[in-house]
């Protein structure tokens, strides 16, 4: 049984033809919307995320099949102690395929484990959210045209940052990708994502706490939120959560073709009146989002058609 | 210093010099009934100076988990006083249930009834992490 759990649990030719796949969605919504007809997807989320569960939804809605699933741990068996495998157990009986979200780093792995359908892990504490990432890798792809050769800045919670390790492993396979790391001191760019991932794929990288000197040499500006649920103590939140935020004046300083992403939602590290700046591609990542969970879907029920 | 010498049994030998003691409680050895001789500081050509664990009684030890500990250590095995075998070990690519995930938002955290299992993603660095976050349980080598 073929599970998504990570992003590298995809090849990159796999990403490829994914890619290709919601290329072809985009110009041919028709020939999807009876792809996926009487297959189901469920929604299991462990934990509330209506951005992300609204999305595999609709993807699986555009592809005609239709959505079970609950939206909060609270409104499943797990409230009464059942355990991730029991319940995913239960419900691979009852679905094709399962997205599943959940607050406990590899919940979905243990689902993998015994689970009779494919699951697509839709995020699991602050480890891995392979979905996003194929959001992200979409919006470059057609932002940028190409894989190769790009100054990716990643700017704010480095540290916590799932989105940010997920994309720098997935652009790890790719060639003449220069890395820009900048945070506080606080949020630093993990020592094990240096070794494991940077250093062993001989990745060029500076990490720098001023976001205006490397502005200029950047091709995107990946930005992220310093997210409260991650801090244990609420001060440290409250001091570092301003610290980097993306104003028109710093904007100004960037490359005219630039992009600026963010995976939302965002607090206030991106000044509003940036919205409507032809370099903002946020918005751009959530529509990608729902083009590559359809690819994904497909893909993992047999299902996609000739391009 | 004169050990008695064992008819039956297994002899660890080439335990890093200092690390007996922790390996006589990683693998439980004061659960047994049959005489075990530790034997510490000893000479060692290869080594400087080494720990031998002797184990009068053909006991099950676990490969993985004694490779776990130091994949340097050699087992012997005796029959009839002569050393009828002698087991290299390797690194085990994983380990099940021997070291706990201590990454507090682990899945292992909270769900009991999983098995906590580590796999060898660094072999040079020794390094093994959780199969479910990824977290390092800690290199290999004696840190049990
Ligand atoms: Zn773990």
């Amino acid at each position: 049984m073929r599970h998504v759990l990570n992003i590298t649990d995809l090849s990159v030719s796999e990403i490829d033809s994914l890619i290709a796949t919601a290329m072809d969605i985009i110009g041919n919504r028709e020939k999807y919307q009876d792809i996926c007809r009487r297959k189901k997807l469920a929604t299991l989320f462990f934990e509330p995320s209506t951005r992300t569960r609204l999305s595999f939804e609709a993807a699986m809605l555009e592809l005609g099949g239709s959505v079970i699933g609950f939206s909060s741990a609270s409104s499943s068996s797990s409230s009464k102690g059942e355990s991730v495998s029991d319940t995913v157990k239960v419900v691979s009986y009852y679905a094709d395929i399962i997205a599943m979200r959940h607050p406990k780093e590899g919940a979905p792995v243990a689902a993998s484990a015994v689970s009779g359908v494919p699951i697509i892990n839709a995020g699991d504490g602050g480890h891995n959210h392979p979905t996003q990432t194929l959001a992200d890798l979409l919006t470059i792809h057609r932002e940028k045209g190409r894989f190769n050769d790009l100054t990716v800045g990643f700017c704010g919670d480095l540290k916590f940052g799932r989105t940010v390790h997920s994309l720098v492993s997935a652009l790890s396979r790719y060639c003449g990708i220069n890395l820009v790391f900048i945070s506080p001191d606080e949020l630093k760019i993990p020592q094990y994502i240096i070794t494991d991932i940077v250093n062993k794929n001989h990745m060029p990288y500076i990490e720098t706490r001023d976001m205006e000197s490397v502005m200029p040499t950047l091709d995107i500006l990946y930005m992220t939120r310093v997210q409260g649920e991650r801090f244990f103590n609420e001060a440290d939140y409250v001091r570092l959560k301003d610290y980097y935020i993306l104003t028109p004046d710093k904007l100004a300083a960037a490359k005219p073709d630039m992009c600026v992403m963010h995976p939302l939602p965002r607090v206030n590290e991106i000044s509003r009146t940036i919205d409507s700046d032809p370099r903002a591609c946020y918005f751009k990542q959530v529509e990608n989002g729902k083009y590559m969970r359809m690819a994904l879907i497909m893909m993992l029920l047999g299902l996609t058609p000739e391009i | 210093m004169v050990v008695d010498k064992i008819e039956n049994g297994i002899v660890l030998d080439h335990i890093k010099a200092g690390n007996a003691m922790a390996l006589y409680r990683y693998l439980n050895l004061d659960e047994l009934d049959c005489s075990v001789a530790i034997i510490k500081n000893v000479k060692s050509r290869k080594m400087g100076k080494k720990d031998i664990i002797k184990i009068d009684s053909m006991i099950d030890i676990n490969l993985d988990v004694l490779g776990y500990f130091d994949e340097n250590i050699t087992v012997n095995i005796i029959r009839g006083g002569e050393r009828a075998e002698k087991k290299h070990l390797s690194l085990p690519r994983e380990i099940v249930n021997i070291v706990k995930c201590k990454n507090p938002r682990c899945i292992t955290s909270t769900e009991q009834e999983l098995d906590h299992i580590f796999r060898l993603t660094d072999p040079q660095r020794r390094v093994y992490r959780c199969a479910y976050c990824d977290s390092a349980g800690g290199n290999a080598g004696g840190n049990v």
